[in-house]
């Protein structure tokens, strides 16, 4: 693996890989020294053009537990307003001396442009998507699935049901606004990769398009949804497409589309909630969902380091000649 | 013609005998450039120059309805120098000049000054355009009538690369045009359907690659309003770089109705598709955006039919700068003045649906009557304007963009192997390019 740049470019075997090394890397959370010396020497650069502690502070921390040096770049506001062309910026970080770059941009395709200048000019840095624009966030949805899969191989609803293949014959709903999330775009590839089945909630305002070409189900009936599957993503509902004539009211969205207490009750036993976080409770989730038992939020915010440490070791050569970890 | 010929160094007082070029598909014929103008073959001197043109089609010096020049103001994209020369290496003669340079050209004043650029730097026609409104603000009427009795006689006037999207003022516009014959040649995006982030064609690309995006109804709103405008004001509108078969179908609708309405496509509709953008190269970024192949399909067959009257450039030069940018915040454009004819040839006249005849027509003599200019777009006979471009119509080559002449480099055909066909150009009896 060269780059992290989008969901759709790992396979079933790779995305599996990464999720295992995730597992052992999860170990090494739970002990009192969270350090591997496995990136000792390397270094790690977070170059965020968009806020993000969530994102930053979990790659920083897989940086650090293994060995990395890792350093945060905020390049705030647009490029264009500070008149350095994007393509100055990043080369001018990678001419640093940088393993890796972790890239969040405003604006989708930025790490994929980023990616492509490096190869122009032989440049051997590493670049992870850590979110572009409504495009992708590969490592947000690979974080989502190891939560998954790990609820998955726990609950087991269904007797006979292969370990290897946790995600066969499941149903996931993601729902809210599809068109301007990265989360759901990855989610949509990297589930479907898995053998999962997808089911899109959404009023038809939030759905990109196009989307009758994607490999997903089409539902605008969240009532009818949550008992059929086993898992659904609430996304959250940004600020300005409450304005931006998206949906009439707050009201009316938490009424349609809302993760509301009496919605739970729906919900089969076992089914999992999940968020990408910052919620708005009240809004696209209640706190009763939010909070509740069937509730993997907080999971999904431990496997992130997890999992931007398989990524950081993958990327980065970690790896001694036998796979194991060092 | 030998690749040596010394062309470019050819003084217009010597006689040029341009020998068997088939004369935009009328057959073999052979051309005396003398003085400025085609003179009578038989009256050829012995000292004429003799170029050998056997195998070679003789086109009409093409004539561009939109031309990015960015003089003055943005110079280190592009000059008057530059992108005539680009123009002459296209087979172009003439060029129309978009107004949105920096200062925009809404004054009689600065389309006198660029036309004086023109004359005092160009390797082609430089014909300003006027702009619509007042600093292409889409709100008050620029000086239209000044800049069309000032030497520079603007008769196209457009607020190009924005949409005049306020229903009163283009009325007013087109009414206000019908004084001197002028033409109001539209940017047709309705910008609340397609607002300045849009810049990919809505559909499955744009909704994967999470761009945003530019539906085809933007265009053809605007243009279904605007032949609306022009039947009602009995006045002439230009459709700019139609883009989508919903605005074709407008078109179609329209002519059937007799309304005065025409209509350009550029290359780059004419062969690459919204595909192009699934790396998110900025290169491809251009508005309106690239279409899909059924779109591609339906601007060729309007092209084919007359419905779109003519190939257009939107030749659009950038500094490297500007295009180095995250593909939404990249500038819009690319360069097509070198390609054009290139593109056509492979799209048009190699699949045989476009003869040499239409080419003609197509690229010079109807250009220049929409823009009204006399001297260009004639007939290749004598008495004629010395204005012709000599085409191979075999030749091929791997587009370049380090080749080019123009100041910039953000080609789409860059490394792609495409027709080659122009040999030589000349510009008011003129050698102006020659290889
Ligand atoms: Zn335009």
């Amino acid at each position: 693996m060269r780059h992290l740049l989008s969901a759709a470019d790992l396979d079933a075997a790779e995305t599996t890989g990464i999720l295992d090394l995730a597992e052992e890397m999860a170990l090494v959370q739970g002990r009192p020294v969270k350090k591997l010396p496995a990136l000792r020497g390397r270094t790690v650069v977070n170059l965020f053009f968009e806020d993000s502690t969530r994102t930053r502070s979990s790659f920083e921390l897989a940086g650090k537990w293994l060995s990395a040096d890792t350093i945060n770049i905020s390049a705030k506001g647009s490029s264009v307003s500070k008149g350095e062309s994007l393509r100055d910026t990043v080369l001018t970080v990678a001419s640093m001396g940088v393993d890796a770059l972790v890239i969040r941009h405003m604006a989708s395709g930025a790490p994929l442009q980023a990616a492509r200048w490096f190869a122009e000019l032989g440049l051997g840095v590493h670049v992870v998507n850590a979110g572009d624009g409504t495009h992708e966030h590969p490592t947000q949805a690979l974080l989502d699935a190891f939560t998954l899969r790990r609820h998955f191989r726990a609950s087991q609803p269904d007797a006979g049901r292969d370990d290897h293949q946790p995600f066969a014959g499941r149903r996931i709903a993601v729902v809210g606004d599809i068109t301007h999330s990265r989360v759901a775009r990855s989610n949509v590839e990297l589930l479907t990769t898995l053998g999962a089945g997808v089911v899109l909630v959404a009023p038809p305002t939030l759905l990109p398009a196009g989307v009758d070409t994607w490999p997903v189900e089409v539902r605008d009936d969240l009532d009818r949804v949550l008992g059929e599957v086993d898992a659904v993503m609430m996304l959250r509902v940004q600020r300005e497409r409450m304005s931006g004539g998206y949906f009439p009211t707050p009201r009316e969205y938490t009424v349609g589309y809302g993760l509301t207490r009496a919605r739970l009750g729906l919900l089969r036993p076992g089914t999992a909630i999940c968020h990408p976080g910052p919620m708005n409770r009240g809004l696209e989730i209640s706190a009763d969902a939010a909070d509740s038992a069937g509730s993997l939020i907080l999971d999904q915010v431990a496997a992130g380091v997890s999992v931007r440490m398989s990524v950081l070791y993958l990327l980065l050569g970690g790896a001694d000649e036998s796979g194991a970890v060092r | 013609m030998s690749p040596t010929s010394p062309l470019t160094s050819t003084p217009t007082t010597t006689d040029v005998l341009v020998l068997g070029a088939d004369l935009a598909g009328a057959g073999p014929a052979n051309l005396l450039i003398r003085d400025g103008v085609f003179a009578d073959p038989a009256d050829a001197r012995p000292d004429a120059v003799r170029v050998d043109a056997y195998g070679l089609v003789a086109l009409p010096g093409l004539v561009d309805l939109h031309t990015h020049l960015r003089e003055p103001g943005r110079e280190d994209a592009e000059t008057v120098t530059t992108g005539t020369a680009a123009a002459a290496r296209g087979g172009y003669t003439a060029v129309l000049a978009m107004a949105n340079t920096s200062p925009v050209t809404d004054t009689a004043e600065a389309a006198e000054h660029l036309l004086d650029v023109g004359r005092a730097t160009g390797t082609a026609q430089v014909v300003p355009i006027g702009a619509v409104s007042k600093g292409l603000a889409g709100e008050e009427l620029a000086e239209l009538g000044l800049m069309a009795r000032s030497p520079a006689q603007t008769r196209v006037f457009s607020d190009d690369g924005r949409c005049v999207a306020d229903a009163r003022l283009m009325r007013r516009a087109l009414e206000y045009v019908r004084a001197f014959d002028g033409v109001i040649a539209q940017h047709a995006q309705d910008p609340r359907l397609a607002g300045p982030d849009a810049c990919c064609d809505e559909g499955p690309v744009s909704g994967r690659l999470g761009l945003p995006g530019w539906p085809a109804v933007a265009e053809a709103g605007i243009v279904a309003r605007d032949v609306g405008l022009a039947e009602l004001t009995r006045s002439r509108l230009h459709v700019c770089h139609v883009s989508t078969a919903e605005t074709v179908d407008v078109l179609r609708w329209a002519k059937a109705r007799g309304i005065a309405v025409t209509a350009e496509v550029t290359p780059h509709h004419l062969l690459l598709t919204v595909d192009e953008l699934l790396g998110y190269d900025p290169t491809f970024k251009v508005n309106p955006p690239l279409r899909s192949a059924e779109d591609v399909a339906a601007v060729r067959e309007a092209l084919t039919d007359g419905t779109i009257d003519v190939v257009a450039t939107d030749h659009a030069p950038h500094a490297r700068h500007d295009k180095e940018h995250a593909f939404v915040d990249a500038a819009p454009g690319m360069l097509g003045l070198e390609t054009a004819l290139a593109v056509v040839v492979e799209t048009m006249v190699r699949p045989g649906t476009l003869g040499w005849r239409e080419v003609a027509t197509r690229m010079s003599s109807v250009p220049a009557h929409i823009a009204r200019l006399g001297g260009q777009g004639r007939p290749l006979a004598v008495g004629e304007p010395a204005n012709l471009t000599l085409v191979d119509p075999t030749r091929r080559a791997t587009v370049d963009r380090a080749a080019s002449v123009s100041l910039s480099r953000n080609n789409p055909w860059h490394g792609r192997d495409l027709p080659d066909p122009v040999v030589a150009t000349w510009w008011a009896g003129r050698a102006t390019y020659g290889r």
